[in-house]
C-alpha cells in the first residue's frame, strides 16, 4: 500500500480446504460466479474474459481481464482493467496443515493514472458512474 | 476535524450538490445563475451547495464583475479515486464469499 510507484493491495485469508478444491473454486466459472463475479472465464493462459457486475449510470459494470499466470493448484494472475485502471490480480495457493492459505494481491494501481483521465468526458462520466455505485453500496 | 476523503464523500452524497458537481464538470466554467436555471432549486440554495463543494474542495471560483463563475476540480476527487483503488475491503468480502463457496461445494 505504500510503495510510492505502484500501490497493491493485499487480502490473506486460510480456508479449511485442500488448494486443490480453492482451485476449482477460483478456476471454474460457475464457481467464480457465486463469490465473484457473472463471467467468460476460462483456465487458459493469455485467454480475454470478462467481468460483470450489474450496470449502474455511466458505467456498464464490465471489468476487462486476461489470464496471464496459470501454475495449477499453485497460481493464478490475470489483468484487470476498469475505469481507466489497469491492475494484475494474483492468487498465491500454499498447502497448509489446516488447508489452504490464500494471499492474494492486486498490484499496478499507478498514483499517476489515477487523475489520468484520458477524454475528459469519458473519464468524468465513467468515474461519476461508479461513485453512484459506491455511494449507494456504502449507505 | 474530517479528512479531505470524508469532505469529498460528505459534499456528493447530496443528490442536488452531486448534480451540480456533475453539471461543472461536463459544461465548465459557469456563473450561479446558469447553474440555478437548471438546479431546480433556488438561487440561496445553489450558492449554499456551492459553498458545501468548496469547502470540500470540488469546485473553485473567481469573479468576473459581479458574476461569480464557478468550475470542477478534477484533482480534488483523488481522495475518492484512492479510496475506490483501494480494493483491500472488496477483496476481503469477495474471500469470505469464497469460503461459502467452498462450504458448499462439500455438500
Amino acid at each position: 500500500m505504500t510503495n510510492p510507484d505502484t500501490r497493491s493491495v493485499i487480502v490473506e485469508k486460510d480456508f479449511p480446504h485442500p488448494p486443490e478444491k480453492v482451485w476449482r473454486a477460483l478456476t471454474e466459472s460457475s464457481l467464480i460466479e457465486q463469490w465473484l463475479m457473472k463471467n467468460d472465464f476460462q483456465l487458459v493462459a493469455g485467454r480475454a474474459f470478462q467481468l460483470r457486475m450489474d450496470p449502474v449510470p455511466n458505467w456498464n459494470g464490465v471489468i476487462d481481464c486476461q489470464v496471464v499466470t496459470v501454475d495449477p493448484g499453485k497460481t493464478l494472475a490475470y489483468t484487470w482493467g476498469t475505469l481507466g485502471l489497469e491492475s494484475v490480480v494474483t492468487f498465491t495457493l500454499t498447502r497448509t496443515d489446516a488447508g489452504t492459505h490464500v494471499h492474494m494481491e492486486q498490484t499496478g494501481f499507478r498514483p499517476d493514472q489515477e487523475a489520468a483521465y484520458k477524454g475528459a468526458n469519458y473519464g468524468w462520466q465513467a468515474f461519476l458512474g461508479k461513485l453512484e455505485h459506491v455511494l449507494t453500496s456504502v449507505e | 476535524m474530517p479528512n479531505a476523503a470524508d469532505r469529498v464523500f460528505k459534499a456528493l452524497a447530496d443528490p442536488t450538490r452531486r448534480a451540480l458537481f456533475e453539471r461543472l464538470a461536463r459544461d465548465g466554467d459557469l456563473t450561479v445563475h446558469a447553474l440555478t436555471a437548471s438546479a431546480g432549486v433556488s438561487q440561496p440554495m445553489v450558492s449554499k451547495h456551492l459553498s458545501a463543494l468548496k469547502r470540500a474542495r470540488l469546485v473553485r471560483h473567481r469573479r468576473n464583475g459581479r458574476e461569480t463563475h464557478y468550475s470542477a476540480r478534477q484533482e480534488a476527487l483523488a481522495p475518492l479515486v484512492d479510496w475506490i483503488g483501494d480494493y483491500g475491503a472488496f477483496w476481503q468480502n469477495k474471500l469470505d464469499l469464497l469460503g461459502d463457496v467452498l462450504e458448499r461445494m462439500d455438500k
